[in-house]
């Protein structure tokens, strides 16, 4: 049942703005924030992710993020790197 | 141990600041004098005679080499004492620093640090300010203010819309998300802004020729401490790059920025705006000139006042982020790990 069904408020759209990645690198993080909400998307270079409202919070979260892999399995990112824009 | 990074390359000058006479400039706590040598060669050297202190600055340049104006110490470009007044032995202590420099993209780089750490290879580049294609509007403007005041300013740009108005601001700046990402190996903090429909401010507007909405995009990449890229892209609304083939049918004009330390509480605020429209056109030029060192005075008025609101305050102010901040804060954290990074080992306790 969708919130137009229920009466309710629509639903809103959280689309994560382009462009996708902009850095090449082993090691970056990403933070998007989510078109027509306040929530920040952290992404680790691991490809783990955490939300937050508050960017204060979130770099905590990703910079303790390493230290939890352990086994150093995630030491190549996650997607293709991309050539960085401008240079 | 000072507030900014050491055994870090920082932009001392412009090429075009430095050709015939000394130059005297102070980068990172160090008062330094440069000189151009006949080869082309950019010297620069502590601006303070081993002798008697006396600004070198200040004195006279004759063969590449400086003659102290206050009692004739003559120092080369390796800022080796070859002349004392009235005697021939020159004492093996008569030398004054001298420092390594870079001198790439028109800019005059300082290697600020232990001279046999310095890489040229690690000068990050700005091409376009001497590139063919491009045409650059340049200027430096004194801020009595600490450089992470103007790291903090530089980074989050949605305070165009409230302190620039009139002039690069418009509301879709302060209300369009970002995304910001951050290369911990290469040090780099990148922060996106694509606004699709956007009214066109009259820096763009004027210079472009553009009187519809706009598409919109500033992406800025910061290389710590002290270069700051704004590759800004701007069309009508809708038009966005091809999938091949030149973007022709978009403005870009690269806005650089040099941030120097020249004290704690003061900086060099070096500013470049490069295009690639408009090439002959010095109308253009000195429109873009004007606007762009007006929107800097407005932000050297704002950073000199938060200066003293910060030297004022007490040890526990807390401030506020919230998600305009990311790219800010993602700054800060790589600073301070610069600063540690280039901050020499203490000698152990009792070492000799």
């Amino acid at each position: 049942m969708t919130a137009a069904e229920t009466g309710g408020p629509a639903p809103v759209r959280a689309d994560l703005p382009a462009p996708t990645r902009m850095l090449s690198g082993r090691s970056v993080y990403r933070v998007v924030w989510k078109l027509n909400t306040d929530i920040l998307v952290g992404y680790c270079w691991c490809g783990q992710t955490h939300e937050a409202q508050d960017p204060v919070e979130l770099w905590d979260w990703l910079l303790a993020h390493p230290d939890q892999h352990g086994d150093g399995s995630a030491a190549e990112p996650p997607v293709p790197a991309p050539q960085l824009v401008g240079a | 141990m000072p507030s900014w990074p050491m055994n870090q390359w920082y932009v001392a000058a412009y090429s075009a600041d430095i050709e015939a006479g000394l130059f005297a400039r102070t980068i990172c706590g160090e008062p330094l004098v440069f000189y151009r040598t006949a080869q082309g060669e950019v010297v620069a050297l502590a601006d303070r005679c081993v002798h008697r202190r006396y600004p070198l600055s200040l004195s006279h340049l004759e063969d590449d080499r400086v003659i102290c104006g206050y009692h004739g110490f003559t120092y080369d470009q390796r800022g080796q004492c070859v002349a004392a007044p009235g005697q021939k032995r020159i004492p093996r202590t008569a030398r004054v620093p001298a420092f390594t420099v870079v001198e790439q993209d028109s800019l005059v780089w300082v290697w600020i640090g232990d001279r046999d750490r310095a890489d040229a290879e690690l000068v990050p580049r700005a091409p376009w300010l001497d590139a063919a294609g491009y045409t650059t509007v340049r200027g430096m403007e004194p801020l009595k203010a600490r450089y992470g005041l103007l790291v903090d300013n530089l980074l989050d740009l949605s305070h165009e819309t409230y302190l620039h108005g009139g002039y690069i601001g418009t509301p879709e700046v302060a209300e369009t998300p970002i995304t910001t990402e951050v290369d911990e190996e290469a040090n780099v903090v990148y922060v996106s802004r694509h606004m699709d429909d956007a009214e066109c401010p009259p820096f763009y507007a004027t210079s472009t020729g553009i009187e519809c909405r706009i598409t919109r995009w500033q992406d800025i990449e910061y290389h710590p401490p002290c270069l700051y890229l704004l590759h800004s892209r701007i069309a009508p609304a809708g038009v966005h790059p091809p999938e091949d083939g030149p973007d022709d049918e978009a403005f870009h004009v690269e806005v650089v920025y040099a941030i120097t330390p020249e004290t704690e509480h003061s900086t060099h605020d070096f500013w470049m705006v490069a295009r690639d429209f408009a090439l002959d056109d010095q109308g253009v030029s000195k429109f873009l000139s004007e606007q762009n060192r007006t929107v800097v005075l407005q932000d050297v008025a704002a950073l000199d006042v938060l200066e003293r609101v910060v030297e004022s305050e007490k040890d526990d102010y807390q401030e506020l982020s919230i998600n305009i901040d990311t790219g800010g804060l993602a700054a800060r954290r790589l600073l301070k790990k610069l600063v540690e990074a280039g901050t020499p080992e203490p000698s152990p306790v009792g070492s000799t």
